[in-house]
Formats: structure tokens, C-alpha cells, sequence
């Protein structure tokens, strides 16, 4: 038996906001509905949105779901996170988000938190006009036959989700999850993505060094270390991360005690020590800084 | 309070098996191999159980070999049949067996073994125009269930046994699920090797048995010492042993008695589909065992209903894929070809002799109401056939 959290079954149990909406042609409203998943992949789910025009404001959230405990309970979840959200606040809310909401999931079970951040998605996109197929998502070489999942789509979840395993792969898009034919091909796109992760480091470095650095000996006042600080990370340090879909942030400076946020694939990468210490820590010492000293937290 | 519907899982142990095997436990803790008396005593109650165990199916005492398990017993069984013709390579067997027959043949064929897995129909029935089809001179062994665990279907095992003989292949059946819910006779069979396992009739976990009738060229699976004639090595599991041999003499009795399950079962089943629109009968039509029916509701899926299940203490199993531990349904109901969404939906119910009327009118007051709210919640309720239809998945 799955071990569910109270939560998940409270939802599964009394879920809310279950059902469709309807249309009443209101003016500054509009109605809309994102759909992932179908009967044969064993989940679906039908999100509906109410939206105001003008602000682009979630007034409302509905859900329709086929599917277990925990596709249902997510589904619920997933409405009252985005009630409120403009539609941009709501294209950041993550599989995690929902899977937090509910005090966790079975790992094996992670595939529904995605089905409801995808559907959520599927919603907004519908809405702005954006045509589905037209987005990268669905683009690219169908890697899993049995649950469509394609090569673009592994490589986003794996990166946004720091995946590690294969098992977590299949946990997390069904891929592999069927005939098993594309484990290899699965493996391999995980493999490359670990290599990617690993060099950064090394890439992040040499690139910095070829920017042009300043030698400020005049000690500075906190408000300029700051600019600074953030300057550096803007300008320099960002883009090669989020290339490799990382990103980093300024959280906290005391003294000279820095705290920074690493995000998307950079947190909880195996070499975001790494990333911290020669990397963002050295360039700064390099840019007017030399006892600086650059720490991770999490938020 | 438990209403327990899951009996093709596992079974209570039956109060007069838990009472015979319980000074196994703790007074006559004896080694049945030793030379002294007091273990020699406790032999004398393995013979007795053997005898119970050969009685309950129409076998010879010598016949019975005590093992640990069925998936122990399928294994021993294919091991012991490619062993006795070692120059064929041929195996045949159904699509819908046990992982504990599939997953040893899809090794097998890793080792060079040629497998013909029978396809059924979609009533879960075997074409045993298929089989003869199948069938070679190159053909060491046919291995087919009684009776299938998740829908209840039992196969024609002696029409695949004639057939078998007519290529002289060796015949397995794996009866875990039969013995003791259907009279087997082996005096007259033409079944070589017959595989039981104690808690699928009211014994513990952990103890089964292997019949392998007298005259057959066995080769034992698991080699040591000279337990059970040489023929399965390692210290006997004398509670177990013990117990199984009770478990056996009461199955007889009840067998007496099985149409009282069918009625329940029946009544279940009926009730469900009078109550219940846009469900159906997977194995309806088919020859079933008498406690099993398996049921595919449309449009909603199965781990949920188990869940909804739950809150009532009515345990029972699904075969869609979110019970699966994998991401796959259940491949017996996927060889039969069921649309996607009546498999996905499907709950399977298995009575035994300890399932009450009441229990199963607790199971017809609450299931409706269980089955209306996931479908509320559910996106395809409301677009039905033509929704379907224009999935190809109806």
C-alpha cells in the first residue's frame, strides 16, 4: 500500500474545487481549460481556469481527474496554489510546489505533481494563444513510445527536478515505465545531463576569466559590495548557469559574508560546492573583493 | 472492522490449522532427520501430512514433495521438466500466467530457450488450436495455470494435457489458485508436476508443495541434504508442513460446500451490475472459479476505488497500473485486450469460506457510492462513448 500523507488523503478523501467551469460570458472573464494525460496512459487531467482579462488574475480553479490517489489529491492541491495568481505567478509554480503542498509523495508517484503542473500549463498557453505542439515541449525526438514522452521533455524534468536515477525518471514522466525499450536511450540522456552538471565548474571559471576584471583597492561601503556583487552575478555569473538550466541569487551579505540561492539545476547538484567555492566565490574575490567569502543556503 | 475481499492474495489461517500446527512451535521443535525418538515423532506427523495433502488431490503420498512457496514450486517444476529432456528447447505457456512462471521463461530465453506464450481471448479462454499449433517434436514442456489468479478462468487442463502427451512433452500446472475452490483428481490426470501453495487455502505463509507424479524423471531445483527423498533439500518447515496437511484435510470438507461462495460471489457480482451502470464482468462467460469475480468500472481507476474501499475496511485489489508498483496494468487483462477504460477501472473481489452475506451486502451498500464520486470527479464520465471512440480506446 502507497504511503500517502495525511494530506494527500485528506484531499483524495474531501477533495476541493472538483468539477468544471462553465462560461457565463462575463465581461473582463474569461474560461479555459488545460488537458494532460488520457485513459491510456492510466491518469488524465482536465484543469479549468477562470481568468480576468485585465489583470490576468486566477479567479477560480477547477479540476476534472481521472486517476489514483494521489493524481487526484495533487489535482486538488494544484487548484488552490494558482487561486489568486496572476498568470505568470502561476507558470512558476512547479511539480514540486504541489508535491510540498501535500506533505510530499511517494516517489513513485512524483509523475502526478507533473501532470498537474503540465496541465496548468497546457491552461495558461491555451489562453495566451500559445499552440501547444508549438512549444518545445512536444518538440524534438519521442524517445518513450509507450507514454510520448519526448528527449526535450526528460531533460527539462530531470534538470528542473536535479533527477539522478533512472527509477526517478520513471517516477517522475512514466518513461521507461512500459515496454522498457528506451531505458537505454533514458539513461543516456541522463548520463549527458550529469556530465554537463559536473563541468560547469570548470566552464563557469574559464569563461570568467576571460571578463575583464577591476582591481578596486578602496575598501567599499555595503551598498556598493552589493552592487557589486549583484552586478557580478547578473552580468557574469548567470548566464553560463542558466545556460545549463541553473541560476543563482543574492540572498543575504553580512560583512563580508555572502549567502546566495542556487536554483534550477544547480541546487542540490553534486557540484554545486563547486559552483559556490571556485567559481562565483573566486570571480568576486577577483573583482575588487579578495576576503569575501560565498556561502549556499536553502530557502 | 475488516471485511476481507482479497483471497486470492492471501487467506486467514484457518483456527483448526493455526491449532494443529502450534506445538510445532514450541513443545515438538524435533528435527524430523534425527535418529532419535524425538524427532522421529515429529516425522511421523510430516508422513500424516503428506497423506492429507496426496488425499486432497487424488495423488499417492510419495508424490508430495513440501517446498516453501508456489513461486518455489514453478520454478522446481520448469528446472526439473528441461532437465529431464534435455535436448528440446521448446517451452510453451499462457500470457497470463504468474510472474513466477513468465519470469523464469523470459530468462530462459536469454539462455537460448525457444518460449510460445498462448494468447487468450477476451473472455481470458485459451484456443487450444493455438496450442496444437504451437506444439513440436522439439516441445519439453507445457506449463499453464488452473485457474488465473485475477479474473478466476479456468483453463480445459486436461485437454492441454492430452495434447501435450501427443508430443511427449512434459505437463506443469500451476494451481495455486484452484486448490482447494475445485475438485482435482491426479489419479486419472494427465498432469505431470502440480504446483499448491499453503496460503492460498488457509495455511501460513511460506510453506507449499511440488506434486510430481511417481515415475517421472525429477531433478531436484534446490540440492543438500536428503529431505523429501533427496528430491528438495533443507530442513523441513515442520509447522508449516503440518499445518498445510490440516489446511488440505478442511479444504476437502469445504469443497463439499464451494457453491455457497459461488452464490455469494454471484450475488456480488450480479448486484454490482444491476446498481452500476457502464461496468462489466472481465472473464464473464468463461468456466470460473467460484470466489473470484473481477470487475472493470468505466471511466475511473482502480487504486482509487481500493483507497474509497479502504475507509469501509473492505480490502480487495485492482489490476490497473497505480497498483502496480509499475507503471504497467495488468498483463492478464491487457492479453485479454481490454479497452484501456475498463482494465484501468478494473477491481478484482475473491470470497472465501469465511466471507459472509453481510459482508457482501456491506460491499453493495457502499460501492455505488463509491464508484458516483469518482465519476463526478472524472473528465470522461460525461464524454462517454464519444470521447472514447474518437480515442480508439472504447
Amino acid at each position: 500500500m502507497w504511503n500517502y500523507s495525511q494530506k494527500v488523503l485528506d484531499l483524495f478523501y474531501n477533495p476541493v474545487n472538483q468539477g468544471a467551469i462553465t462560461d457565463e460570458q462575463e465581461p473582463d472573464v474569461a474560461v479555459v481549460f488545460g488537458e494532460v494525460g488520457s485513459i491510456a496512459c492510466g491518469d488524465a487531467l482536465r484543469l479549468h481556469l477562470k481568468i480576468q482579462v485585465s489583470t490576468e488574475a486566477i479567479l477560480d480553479a477547477k479540476f476534472q481527474t481521472f486517476g489514483c490517489t494521489s493524481a487526484i489529491a495533487s489535482s486538488s492541491a494544484l487548484t488552490e496554489i494558482v487561486k489568486g495568481k496572476t498568470l505568470d505567478e502561476a507558470l512558476q509554480v512547479s511539480n514540486h510546489d504541489i508535491a510540498n503542498y501535500l506533505g510530499g509523495l511517494p516517489e513513485a508517484k512524483m509523475h502526478c505533481s507533473v501532470m498537474g503542473q503540465e496541465a496548468l500549463e497546457a491552461a495558461i498557453f491555451r489562453y495566451r494563444g500559445i499552440k501547444v505542439e508549438d512549444h518545445e515541449e512536444d518538440e524534438g525526438n519521442l524517445v518513450c513510445s509507450c507514454y510520448a514522452v519526448t528527449e526535450p521533455r526528460i531533460r527539462r524534468i530531470i534538470i528542473e527536478n536535479n533527477l539522478t536515477t533512472l527509477e526517478q525518471v520513471t517516477n517522475y514522466l512514466k518513461a521507461g515505465g512500459g515496454c522498457g525499450t528506451c531505458l537505454a536511450a533514458v539513461e543516456d540522456i541522463l548520463q549527458e545531463i550529469q556530465q554537463q552538471q559536473a563541468a560547469v565548474p570548470t566552464r563557469l571559471a574559464a569563461e570568467l576569466a576571460t571578463v575583464d576584471m577591476t582591481t578596486a583597492a578602496l575598501p567599499m561601503t555595503t551598498l556598493q559590495k552589493i552592487s557589486l556583487i549583484q552586478q557580478v552575478l547578473d552580468q557574469e555569473i548567470r548566464p553560463v548557469l542558466r545556460a545549463d538550466g541553473g541560476d543563482v541569487e543574492l540572498f543575504d551579505i553580512n560583512g563580508d559574508h555572502v549567502q546566495v540561492v542556487l536554483k534550477g539545476a544547480c541546487h542540490g547538484c553534486s557540484s554545486s560546492t563547486a559552483t559556490v567555492k571556485y567559481a562565483i566565490e573566486a570571480q568576486l574575490r577577483q573583482r575588487g573583493l579578495p576576503t569575501l567569502t560565498v556561502e549556499e543556503v536553502t530557502v | 472492522m475488516v471485511i476481507y475481499l482479497d483471497n486470492n492474495a492471501t487467506t486467514r489461517v484457518d483456527p483448526d490449522v493455526l491449532e494443529a500446527m502450534l506445538p510445532y512451535l514450541s513443545d515438538l521443535y524435533g528435527n524430523p532427520s534425527s535418529m532419535h525418538s524425538f524427532g522421529g515423532q515429529v516425522g511421523a506427523d510430516i508422513l500424516k501430512a503428506r497423506g492429507q495433502v496426496a488425499e486432497l488431490l487424488g495423488a499417492e503420498e510419495t508424490e508430495i514433495i513440501f517446498n516453501s512457496c508456489g513461486s518455489e514450486g514453478n520454478n522446481t517444476a520448469i528446472h526439473a521438466a528441461l532437465a529431464a529432456q534435455p535436448d528440446k528447447r521448446h517451452i510453451v505457456t499462457t500470457a497470463v500466467e504468474h510472474p513466477a512462471i513468465l519470469n523464469v521463461c523470459k530468462h530462459l530465453e536469454k539462455k537460448g530457450y525457444r518460449v510460445t506464450y498462448l494468447s487468450v481471448d477476451r473472455r481470458g479462454q485459451l484456443d487450444l488450436l493455438e496450442l496444437e499449433a504451437a506444439m513440436t517434436g522439439g516441445t519439453a514442456l507445457v506449463t499453464t495455470m488452473y485457474a488465473n489468479n485475477e479474473t478466476g478462468v479456468i483453463f480445459p487442463v486436461e485437454q492441454i494435457g492430452a495434447i501435450t502427451k501427443d508430443y511427449g512433452a512434459t505437463f506443469h500446472v500451476d494451481a495455486v489458485q484452484a486448490v482447494g475452490k475445485v475438485p482435482i483428481d491426479l489419479s486419472t490426470s494427465t498432469i505431470d508436476m502440480l504446483t499448491l501453495s499453503g496460503h492460498k487455502l488457509h495455511a501460513p505463509k511460506g510453506i507449499g508443495a511440488l506434486y510430481v507424479r511417481r515415475g517421472f524423471r525429477f531433478r531436484p531445483f534446490l540440492l543438500g541434504g536428503h529431505q523429501e527423498r533427496g528430491r528438495r533439500a533443507g530442513t523441513q518447515n515442520v509447522p508449516g508442513i503440518v499445518a498445510l496437511g490440516k489446511a488440505a484435510e478442511l479444504a476437502q470438507t469445504h469443497l463439499y460446500n464451494v457453491e455457497r461462495e459461488r452464490r455469494l460471489r454471484d450475488l456480488l457480482e450480479t448486484q454490482l451490475q444491476s446498481q452500476i451502470p457502464d461496468c462489466e464482468v472481465n472473464g464473464g462467460g468463461a468456466s470460473r472459479l467460484p470466489n473470484t469475480t473481477n470487475i472493470g468500472f468505466k471511466y475511473i481507476e482502480g487504486e482509487a476505488i481500493l483507497f474509497m474501499l479502504n475507509q469501509y475496511g473492505i480490502c480487495a485489489s485492482s489490476g490497473s497500473a497505480c497498483t502496480s508498483g509499475s507503471l504497467e496494468p495488468s498483463h492478464v487483462l491487457m492479453a485479454m485486450q481490454l479497452p484501456y477504460v475498463i482494465l484501468h477501472g478494473s477491481i478484482r473481489f475473491s470470497l472465501s469460506r469465511f466471507t459472509t452475506e453481510h459482508e457482501i451486502r456491506q460491499v453493495l451498500t457502499v460501492m455505488p457510492g463509491i464508484v458516483d464520486k469518482l465519476r463526478s470527479l472524472s473528465p470522461f464520465n460525461n464524454d462517454r462513448a464519444d470521447w472514447l471512440q474518437s480515442r480508439n480506446v472504447a
